[in-house]
């Protein structure tokens, strides 16, 4: 495993930014690029898409599986460990033996990601958000802006709304309804308990609720039966990143549409495209990566299966990588 | 202004679909869940998603379904309509221990009322582990409920999803 070295140097061009490493990788940024040097190459990244895809990673704690930032550098979650890679998940890089990947302490390499983040995003830009809601991150450094990357991903126990669990959202809190679902009903469920069953007699709006999420492709977990969990997310222009399956996860489309390139999760070799409606529902299987266009927010519920043990058992060849057989 | 939400219903639904370029379309086991619930006898429990032990059933809400109990919790989304969640705390189990998924009684338990939720399109109710419960719908809807393969999940894949 590498370790990770945080130097804080000035780039060589006087934009302000920092430049960070981590093993054998290198990170400079200037006014438009993100510049990722490794042994044996230079890989450039426009510095909106870089940020956007940094700011899933960061906050997923590298997800379920591989973030691809595009189709040669990304990260690959091993739950303890992460795996930081150019052109190990793209057929000619591979073929030709020039990729390179490095293994890293998943804490160590967030804390690098998290700083990079944090001086590399300026004033007025929202990685989360969708590009018609937010500034634009080029340009020399200007400011910071840390209240859009410190959110926190919201993960209820049980279900949101019950005592101790996720709070509701409302604009009382500063949660106000997104500029495109002004039409989604703010109707509340009518709740009759009777006394002593508060806690179990429950229900809430969930479009409501998600209608007042200000992120966009940032699932939070609204409902769990043991490891089964409803994210709920909205989704608005393009997923930043593509994301390679370690597990099968299913879509549910709840409004409007998102059409997803499916690609295999280790070539990148073109394999589906699938187009969702509301009442849609797919099973992303177990080895592709896939990427989503959302014309209009939507919403979407990502169910996932939590269980720790699927990514050996998907590996293993153990469990087939789609979910059902017909 | 921005384009009108779009969420689907039982009677106006648009169905999207996978194009393959080199898979298997059934690899995505693509449905959609007012197709099914169209074609759905009313609280027949329908799998529309399967991930090993889990399951997410397509229900058409239709007048009273039969009362349920279940040993873990579910959740119930309701994607069109309007319907009524009753709850009774029983006065006995009314599932063998460590049973998943949703367990069809005979009729309503002896026990105590525990109240009651009127939920409509975007809602999610509770199904609280231990309780029974009772799904009431004037007219017909759609839920989606979160659980566990059990003896009422009707799994006929080859029928709702594309091939």
């Amino acid at each position: 495993m590498s370790t990770v070295q945080t130097k804080i140097e000035t780039a060589s061009r006087s934009l302000g930014y920092r430049k960070f490493s981590a093993g054998q990788f290198t990170f400079e940024r200037d006014e438009y690029f993100a510049h990722i040097l490794y042994p044996g190459g230079r890989h450039l990244i426009p510095i909106d898409a870089y940020l956007r895809s940094l700011m899933r990673d960061v906050a997923w704690g590298f997800f379920y599986g591989t973030v691809n930032f595009d189709t040669l550098f990304g990260t690959i979650n091993r739950y303890g460990t992460v795996d930081m890679f150019v052109g190990l998940l793209n057929e000619a890089y591979y073929s030709a033996n020039r990729h390179y990947v490095e293994t890293f302490n998943s804490r160590q390499l967030r804390k690098v990601f998290m700083e990079m983040l944090e001086d590399w995003t300026n004033q007025g830009f929202d990685p989360f958000a969708a590009p018609d809601e937010t500034g634009v991150p080029f340009g020399p450094k200007q400011g910071s802006n840390s209240k859009a990357i410190h959110r926190e991903r919201m993960v209820a126990k049980r279900m949101v709304g019950l005592p101790g669990d996720l709070p509701y959202r409302s604009d009382a809190t500063g949660e106000t309804v997104n500029r495109q679902f002004t039409d989604v009903p703010q109707d509340k469920p009518e709740v009759y308990a009777e006394p002593g069953f508060e806690n179990e007699v429950h229900a809430f709006n969930m479009f409501a609720y998600v209608s007042r999420s200000d992120v966009t492709w940032n699932p939070s977990v609204v409902s769990c039966v043991r490891d089964s969990q409803f994210c709920c997310t909205t989704e608005e222009h393009i997923l930043p990143i593509t994301h390679g399956n370690d597990r099968v996860e299913w879509f549910i489309q709840a409004t409007d549409e998102i059409i997803w390139d499916i690609d295999d999760g280790k070539t990148g070799r073109p394999r589906a495209k699938v187009i969702m409606k509301a009442g849609d529902v797919a099973a992303m299987p177990a080895d592709v990566r896939h990427r989503g266009y959302s014309p209009k927010r939507s919403m979407l519920i990502v169910w996932e299966n939590n269980d720790g043990t699927l990514p050996q058992r998907y590996a293993a060849g153990e469990l087939k990588p789609y979910p059902v057989e017909f | 202004m921005s384009t009108p939400t779009y969420f689907g219903s039982l009677n106006d639904f648009k169905k999207g679909g996978v194009t393959v370029i080199n898979d298997d379309p059934k690899h995505y086991v693509f449905s959609n869940v007012f197709e099914v619930a169209s074609k759905s006898k009313p609280y027949e429990k329908v799998a529309v998603g399967k991930n090993l032990n889990y399951v997410i059933e397509a229900v058409r809400a239709e007048g009273n379904s039969p009362w349920y109990a279940c040993e873990h919790d579910e959740a119930a989304l309701v994607m069109d309509g309007e319907v009524e969640v009753h709850y009774v705390k029983p006065d006995r189990p009314q599932t063998p221990a460590g049973k998943e998924g949703t367990v069809k009684l005979a009729g309503e338990p002896a026990g105590q009322k525990m109240g009651w939720v009127k939920v409509r399109r975007g809602h999610m109710a509770l199904l609280p582990k231990g309780a029974a419960y009772q799904f009431r719908s004037a007219a017909p809807g759609v839920m989606l409920v979160q659980t566990i393969l059990g003896d009422c999940t009707v799994e006929k894949w080859g029928e709702i999803c594309q091939k």
